[in-house]
């Protein structure tokens, strides 16, 4: 009964995926509407400059990097899909998991680092801003984690069989976690 | 041909589910749409009797409401922001989109079920979660939600303000569930709706009303994102001491109206929508007459759909935003008129030189047509960003969204209930109580709601718990009694639809098929469907709305039905 949805389409196009790409249109809007909460703000006042000069800089462009890395294992791991490479599949999803691990990590290390020179998220509109935008994104990566953590599962028990098209559906959601990294780090960081 | 030859993809299964399965943790479409409306009603009966105590405490200011007692302003407070909430979030969407798009799009398009049978149960457990969280807010310490139901900041950003600590936290709680429940539900929709229609079922031949429920969808959508993100931003101003909204820490109360606005104006179409598309779907049938302009309705539906991601500011004229915006503001809001005005348009035409045969879902499908017109006329005026100064905020913008809101919710809603109840539940509502419903609520609700624009010409404010303070307002008194008693009228006008539901859910007499002779897909198939909605997937031949077509004897004619041509092919 399940399966009805991957193979009832009336357009040619799976039914997962149009989901997932309704499900993005909408998650656009939420960082869309922070982003832009942010930018008119930000233009309404001064002083946010000074405070970002207090970020770190370069833990952040590692996080970046890493980030960036993950994607491309996650479209590496739908490659391996494809070629009906198993054991390729399993490792790619290990090593974007434990990218998305890494760059939580370093993005609590650097919470702390910042907490601990007393820039609280109530230590000004700047940081209420930072702490909020780069929070929900913290929390959209740890999703993609589980998701991919599901996927892994299934794959390591071979459970994952008629269903495999889901590695790309969770890389889509990936690669937009990853835009949005794309945008809030210029936004936060560089300005 | 017989159930067990056609197999293959979407075949209907007939294994016995257990009582869980089948009526609570249910995947069935039409179950889930059953418990939407029920948690909808629940919440409707609760909303609806909040307003006695509020027209009580309005009409005869610190006496002891009889039944409950005295009611003190903060309570009063809590009961205007929750009244709001209630019949907004938990009253309109579950019942208009929820109920009806679940019941209604899987049968319309010929489908088995939902595109994501589970994903659409997680989205009603969501929100049953959701109704959960927001009725134990009012037994927190503090009580309930006292900021409005827009929850303007900084009132709402710190509970000293209000002295509503969690009640305010758990309302924020229940929207963000609210949201995502409806985010799932409108992915559900049209996914559904674009994947899953039956062979010959295009889009240009959908029934008007799944084209508006899908439109409501993508407005929902792509408005509550920036919410989403608001609401995030209020929760954390609350709760980690954050100054999103706090002027004294840099932030812009005006940002949450922003963003609550962007949101709340497509909001009004998310509702209005599926209430149109109720009456579009009921007035062909009781005309006997093909919709009038069904691709131009379809146009305007999306293009006031589009539009109205660009109307907000106009609930922000007098909130001190740069004065410049009110002009251009001004003139997309009443642009906005141009394609509902059509749309209304369209249903006079069809009703035009028709054989109207006025049953009780007609019946409230006219009384929302009418309605709905005064409550859009006088949103031209509140749309008028110079008239507005004077009426921001009064009685008289109270009265034009009830026009517009309760003519959606309430009417639209029973004229669906009443014409799709034999579908829902295999049997016949009464008519005779169905009328004395239609009569008592349509003739007491404009008691209530026409000398209430009259009140906020006189200047009464809305949200005040005693307008006998104000020297003012003391000469509108007499009219503030009349409207209270009026209101208690609406509500015992209700009696009538309780008894008759009740009533008929056992007793009623049983239904056909096609009790109202009509065209669409859900008609077809039994009453109520079974799981999987057909015995063999339908073939759709032509558009909704053939009626009194020349090309057959009788005055309908079945989406579903080949002419002879394919008859004679099939043989």
């Amino acid at each position: 009964m399940d399966n009805r949805a991957e193979t009832l389409t009336a357009t040619g196009i799976p039914t997962g995926k149009i989901g997932v790409w309704w499900f993005l249109a909408s998650e656009i809007t939420v960082f869309g509407g922070f982003i832009a909460s942010y930018v008119v703000v930000r233009l309404g006042s001064s002083g946010w400059s000074e405070a970002a000069s207090h970020l770190n800089f370069t833990l952040a462009l590692i996080n970046t990097f890493v980030l960036l890395t993950s994607s491309l294992t996650m479209v590496l791991a739908f490659a391996a899909v494809e070629e009906r490479a198993p054991k390729r599949l399993r490792t790619f999803l290990c090593l974007t998991i434990l990218m998305g691990l890494i760059f939580l990590g370093i993005k609590a290390f650097e919470y702390t680092g910042e907490i601990v020179k007393g820039f609280t998220p109530g230590a000004g509109i700047f940081w209420s801003f930072y702490y909020g935008m780069t929070g929900l994104h913290a929390l959209h990566v740890l999703g993609g984690i589980v998701v991919n953590l599901v996927l892994l599962v299934a794959a390591l028990r071979d459970t994952l069989r008629p269903n495999e098209h889901r590695v790309e559906l969770a890389g889509l959601y990936w690669h937009f976690v990853d835009i949005v990294w794309i945008f809030l780090f210029p936004l936060l960081y560089l300005t | 041909m017989s159930d067990v030859a056609a197999t293959g993809v979407g075949e209907p299964h007939h294994e016995e589910l257990s009582f869980w399965r089948t009526y609570v943790f249910s995947t069935d479409h039409k179950t889930i749409a059953k418990q939407y409306l029920s948690l909808g009603l629940f919440w409707a009966i609760a909303g609806g009797l909040m307003t006695y105590l509020m027209r009580w405490q309005l009409a005869y200011p610190e006496t002891e409401v009889p039944g409950w007692g005295f009611i003190a302003p903060d309570f009063y407070n809590m009961l205007v922001t929750m009244h709001g909430t209630i019949m907004v979030f938990f009253v309109a969407m579950p019942v208009l989109l929820a109920s009806f798009g679940n019941f209604l799009i899987p049968l319309m398009i010929g489908a088995r079920d939902m595109a994501f049978p589970r994903l659409n149960m997680l989205s009603f457990w969501v929100f049953a979660s959701a109704s959960l969280v927001l009725f134990s807010s009012f037994f927190v310490p503090g009580g309930a939600a006292s900021a409005g139901w827009t929850g303007y900041p900084p009132l709402s950003a710190k509970a000293a303000y209000t002295g509503v600590n969690w009640g305010l936290n758990l309302w924020l709680l229940a929207l963000a569930l609210e949201f995502v429940s409806f985010l799932m539900g409108g992915i559900n929709f049209l996914t559904t709706t674009i994947n899953l229609r039956a062979p010959g079922m295009t889009f240009i031949r959908l029934p008007l009303i799944v084209w508006m429920q899908i439109t409501a969808a993508v407005l929902f959508m792509l408005s509550v994102g920036p919410l989403i993100a608001g609401a995030v931003m209020l929760l954390m101003d609350r709760v980690v001491g954050t100054t999103f909204y706090l002027p004294e820490g840099g932030g812009q109360p005006l940002l949450w109206q922003h963003l609550f606005w962007f949101f709340g104006h497509p909001e009004v179409y998310v509702i209005l929508l599926p209430g149109l598309g109720i009456v579009l779907e009921i007035m062909p049938v009781f005309s006997r007459k093909p919709i009038f302009g069904y691709r131009p309705i379809i146009y305007s539906t999306i293009a006031a759909g589009m539009l109205s991601f660009i109307v907000w500011a106009h609930h922000q004229f007098l909130s001190g935003m740069d004065p410049r915006l009110a002009m251009p503001f001004s003139i997309t809001t009443i642009i906005i008129s141009v394609p509902f005005a059509l749309i209304v348009f369209a249903m006079i035409a069809t009703l035009w030189r028709a054989s109207i045969s006025f049953s009780t879902p007609m019946l409230f499908a006219i009384g929302t047509l009418s309605i709905f017109i005064i409550g859009g006329l006088t949103g031209i005026f509140n749309g008028s960003a110079p008239v507005d100064i004077y009426i921001h905020d009064t009685y008289f913008v109270v009265a034009h969204f009830h026009f517009t809101l309760f003519s959606a919710t309430f009417f639209a809603g029973f004229a669906g209930l009443y014409f799709w109840f034999p579908k829902m539940f295999g049997r016949m509502m009464n008519e005779i109580l169905g009328k004395i419903h239609f009569w008592l609520t349509f003739v007491f609700f404009n008691a209530v709601f026409i000398p209430m624009h009259l009140v906020g010409l006189g200047g009464m404010m809305r949200r005040i718990a005693n307008p006998m303070q104000y020297e003012f307002l003391q000469p509108l008194q007499p009219t503030n009694v009349f409207i209270t008693v009026a209101a208690v009228l609406l509500i015992v006008g209700q009696i009538p639809f309780v008894v008759n539901f009740f009533w008929s859910l056992f007793r009623g007499r049983v239904a056909e098929r096609n009790p109202w002779q009509a065209n669409t897909l859900e008609w077809s198939t039994s009453s109520p469907p079974p799981h999987g909605n057909f015995e063999t997937v339908p073939v759709v031949y032509r558009s909704p709305y053939e009626y009194s077509s020349p090309e057959v004897a009788k005055d309908w004619l079945p989406q579903d039905q080949p002419l002879e041509p394919s008859a004679v092919a099939r043989q």
